[in-house]
């Protein structure tokens, strides 16, 4: 069986990248349109990097591949996120 | 970086470090670190650790529970020593946090290490005098497994395998009964991932919003 984490598990690898904790935005699934935190899409690390997958129909919605100086992101299954920005 | 002022043990395999880190921006409570092992040839290691400590001073503390055939937590439960420095990064994560200025009442739910992130909570909500109510449910396996005793009195304590004696709930997993008859409430439940699902369930089935369930799983990848 394979075990997943959750979106809280790259909240690190995720503000590296970005100016904003991205695991508290608001994700819509591009196949099923749920709407959901990052941080409640289930995560699998057991790979060459993160697969996160939406907690409602499973397909994956984010990928992130890290490797030393780079890393890859795959956001093609979000349709859109939703960034709550600092007042 | 950060560099180990103490340890103290909190159970006979689990260890809390307390770290100074200069220019330590503060953090909230729920929020984790990650920490990074370079060992000589460059091979890198690294953890999520959830920080124990309510926010205060330039500096923080985890609680790490030793993982026996771990590539990391062994390192830094027996290992590491005052003064030692390491790498952290954060903090991170902005989804599983309590705020002070919450009012709202609160229902945390922990299994085994997963009790550290809502002991930040809980040591915030005493620091910061806020008055919100709370109601901790810690699901451990023995008694000697618990943490933080002196500091949860109030505690609904479960015990999967072994109970001290005079507890009159049978040892075992977390059931509908343990969270019932709570009031609607913001429940943060954490641990492992197969307890987080059953907890999260449980609470859905009593009547809770799952809009108000927030959730952080841990995994056997860890250590």
């Amino acid at each position: 069986m394979t075990t997943h984490l959750d979106g809280n598990a790259i909240a690190g690898p995720l503000r590296e990248i970005f100016a904003v904790d991205l695991t508290a935005a608001i994700g819509t699934c591009a196949h099923c349109r749920a709407r959901g935190p990052l941080a409640e899409a289930e995560v699998y690390t057991r790979a060459p990097g993160a697969v996160a997958r939406c907690a409602r129909c499973g397909e994956v919605v984010l990928r992130l591949v890290r490797a030393e100086g780079r890393a890859w992101l795959d956001l093609h299954g979000l349709q859109s996120v939703e960034i709550r920005l600092p007042a | 970086m950060a560099t180990l002022r103490e340890r103290r043990a909190e159970s006979p395999s689990a260890v809390t470090l307390a770290f100074d880190v200069p220019g330590w921006p503060g953090h909230l409570a729920g929020q984790h670190v990650d920490v990074r092992l370079t060992a000589e040839d460059g091979y890198r290691a690294q953890r999520s650790y959830s920080i124990a400590s309510a926010p205060g001073g330039e500096g923080l503390e985890l609680t790490v529970q030793r993982v026996d055939d771990g590539e990391v937590s062994p390192y830094l439960t027996d290992a590491l020593e005052a003064g030692d420095p390491v790498e952290l990064r954060g903090p991170v994560g902005g989804w599983f946090v309590w705020r002070p200025g919450d009012p709202s009442p609160v229902l945390l739910v922990g299994g085994g290490s997963g009790i550290v992130p809502l002991m930040a909570m809980v040591r915030t909500r005493r620091a910061s005098g806020a008055t919100a109510p709370f109601r901790l449910v810690y699901s451990v396996r023995t008694p000697a497994d618990r943490l933080y005793v002196p500091e949860l009195p109030g505690a609904t304590v479960l015990y999967t395998r072994t109970a001290p004696p005079g507890e009159p709930r049978a040892p075992g997993r977390l059931t509908r009964a343990d969270l019932a008859a709570v009031p609607p409430s913001d429940c943060f439940v954490c641990g492992p991932t197969g307890f987080v699902e059953a907890a999260a369930d449980l609470l859905v089935d009593l009547g809770h919003d799952p809009a108000r369930i927030r959730t952080e799983r841990f995994g056997p990848t860890g250590g």
